[in-house]
C-alpha cells in the first residue's frame, strides 16, 4: 500500500519535470517563430525583385538557350534536395516531408529518371543512411536558422551538378567526365498558419520563367546592359536558384517551429493532465491507506475488548 | 526639374532590406566599371562589382554608403534597386572585425573587408 503511494508521487514529480521541459521548449518555439516569420518577411523584397529583374532579362535577352532554362530531352537522372530538421521533438514535421519525399522519387522512377538524394538537416541524412541509401551530399546545423550563406552552398553544389550533367549521354557520364543531374527539385516544408504546415515539392531546374503577371500592356523598358544580357542571365540564374533554395530552408525552418511549438504544447497538456490523474490516484491510495489502518487499529480494540469480557 | 529631382532607391540585400527612401544620386561599381546615377538615367541593368561600394545621396542631402558584395543593379525610370547577396551600411561595420579580416588568408573575405572598411570612410 505504501509502496504504491510512493511510486505515484515519484510519477508525479517525473512527470511534472518533463512537463516544466517541453513547456520552456514550447515558449523558445513560439518565441523563435515570429523571427523566422519576420526573417520570411525580410527576404521578400529581394525574392521579388530579383524576380523582376529576371522578367526583363529574359525578355530582352535575344536567345533563352542559357542551360539552366532549357528543357533536356531525356532526362535520366534528377536530383532531390530535401529540407529537414536537425532536431526531433517537433511532431510529424520530419516524416511528413519524407513521406512527400518517398512520393516524388517514387514519381520519378515511374518516369525513368533516377533520383539523386541531396539532403540538408540530420533527421534527413539519418532517415536515408539508416536505410542504407545514398546520399550526394549533406548540409546540416542550420535547420532552425538558415542563413543566406547555407543556401547558397546547397544552390551552387546543385548547380554544378546540374551544369555537369548537360553533355551526360544516357547513364554515362559525358566528355566532362562528371555525372550530372538533368533536373532539379526541391523538397520543403510550407508555412501555411502556426496550426497548418503542408511539406510542397518544386521542381527548380530547368527553371520556368515566371513573368509577373501584373500590367503585361506595359511595355518592359529598353534597358541597357552591362556586361551583355547573356552573361547577366548566366550570372543571375544560379543566384535566382539559391535564392529559391534560401526561400525554401526560411519557410521550412518556420514550418519546424510551428511543429515544435505544436508538438511541446501538446506534450505539456498531457503532462499536466497526467499529474492531475496520478494525484487523485496517490489521494485514493493515501486515503485508502488511512481508512485501512483505521480499521485495522478499530478491528484490534474490538478484538482486545471482546477478549477482556471473555476472561 | 520638379518631377525629375528626385528618384526612389532600394538597397536590398537577401536576408532583409537595408534601405529605401528618394535620393538624387547614386554612385556604384559594376564590372565594366563606375556608375554615376541621376534621376532620369536611361534603364540599365548591371552586374555588380565584388566588393564595391554603393554611395547614395538621398534628398535631405545625407550620403548613405553601404558595402556590397556581389549583386545586380537595376535601374528603371524613376527606380533604382540595389540587389546585393550580402551588404552591410556603413554606420553598421565593424571597423576593428574588418580590418583584422583585411590582414586574413581569404583573397575574398579580404576583398569585402577592404569593401566595408572604404565604406566606413576610412581609408585602407
Amino acid at each position: 500500500m505504501a509502496a504504491q503511494l510512493r511510486e505515484l508521487r515519484q510519477k508525479i514529480r517525473a512527470t511534472k519535470s518533463i512537463g516544466k521541459i517541453t513547456k520552456a521548449m514550447e515558449l523558445i518555439a513560439t518565441s523563435r517563430i515570429s523571427r523566422a516569420q519576420a526573417r520570411v518577411q525580410a527576404s521578400r523584397p529581394y525574392a521579388d525583385e530579383i524576380t523582376d529583374v529576371l522578367s526583363a532579362l529574359a525578355g530582352a535577352a535575344s536567345n533563352l538557350d542559357d542551360p539552366l532554362l532549357t528543357e533536356r530531352e531525356n532526362p535520366r537522372r534528377a536530383a532531390v534536395l530535401v529540407v529537414t530538421s536537425d532536431k526531433g521533438l517537433c511532431g510529424g514535421y520530419n516524416a511528413n516531408v519524407l513521406r512527400a519525399t518517398e512520393e516524388l522519387l517514387a514519381l520519378l522512377r515511374e518516369q525513368g529518371k533516377e533520383p539523386v538524394i541531396y539532403v540538408i538537416g540530420g533527421k534527413g541524412v539519418n532517415y536515408f543512411r539508416f536505410r542504407g541509401r545514398e546520399i550526394a551530399a549533406s548540409w546540416t546545423g542550420f535547420s532552425d536558422q538558415p542563413h543566406y550563406e547555407n543556401g547558397a552552398a546547397a544552390g551552387e553544389a546543385l548547380v554544378e551538378a546540374f551544369l555537369a550533367g548537360a553533355d551526360d549521354e544516357g547513364d554515362r557520364p559525358g566528355p566532362d567526365g562528371v555525372l550530372g543531374v538533368d533536373e532539379l527539385h526541391v523538397v520543403y516544408t510550407e508555412f501555411k498558419s502556426m496550426l497548418s504546415q503542408t511539406p510542397t515539392a518544386r521542381r527548380v531546374a530547368p527553371l520556368e520563367v515566371e513573368y509577373s503577371e501584373e500590367t503585361p500592356e506595359t511595355i518592359l523598358p529598353a534597358y541597357d546592359f552591362e556586361p551583355s544580357a547573356e552573361t547577366l542571365l548566366r550570372a543571375l540564374l544560379p543566384k535566382y536558384i539559391n535564392t529559391r533554395i534560401f526561400a525554401a530552408l526560411l519557410e521550412s525552418a518556420a514550418s519546424e517551429l510551428a511543429a515544435r511549438r505544436t508538438a511541446m504544447k501538446s506534450a505539456s497538456d498531457n503532462a499536466s493532465e497526467l499529474v492531475d490523474t496520478y494525484t487523485r490516484m496517490a489521494n485514493q491510495a493515501r486515503q485508502a491507506q488511512i481508512t485501512q489502518e483505521i480499521s485495522e487499529i478499530v478491528g484490534g480494540a474490538d478484538a482486545l475488548s471482546g477478549a477482556g469480557s471473555d476472561g | 526639374m520638379a518631377e525629375n529631382s528626385a528618384m526612389s532607391v532600394e538597397l536590398v540585400a537577401v536576408e532583409r532590406r537595408l534601405w529605401s527612401g528618394q535620393a538624387t544620386f547614386v554612385v556604384a561599381q559594376t564590372t565594366e566599371g563606375e556608375i554615376g546615377v541621376l534621376p532620369g538615367h536611361e534603364p540599365v541593368l548591371g552586374q555588380l562589382a565584388e566588393g564595391g561600394i554603393v554611395k547614395v545621396t538621398t534628398t535631405d542631402g545625407d550620403t548613405v554608403t553601404a558595402a556590397v558584395h556581389g549583386g545586380f543593379l537595376s535601374i528603371t525610370g524613376d527606380k533604382v534597386s540595389v540587389l546585393a547577396e550580402s551588404a552591410d551600411l556603413g554606420e553598421e561595420i565593424d571597423i576593428d572585425a574588418a580590418r583584422r579580416a583585411l590582414s586574413g588568408e581569404d583573397e575574398a573575405e579580404r576583398t569585402r573587408a577592404s569593401a566595408r572598411l572604404r565604406a566606413a570612410g576610412h581609408s585602407v
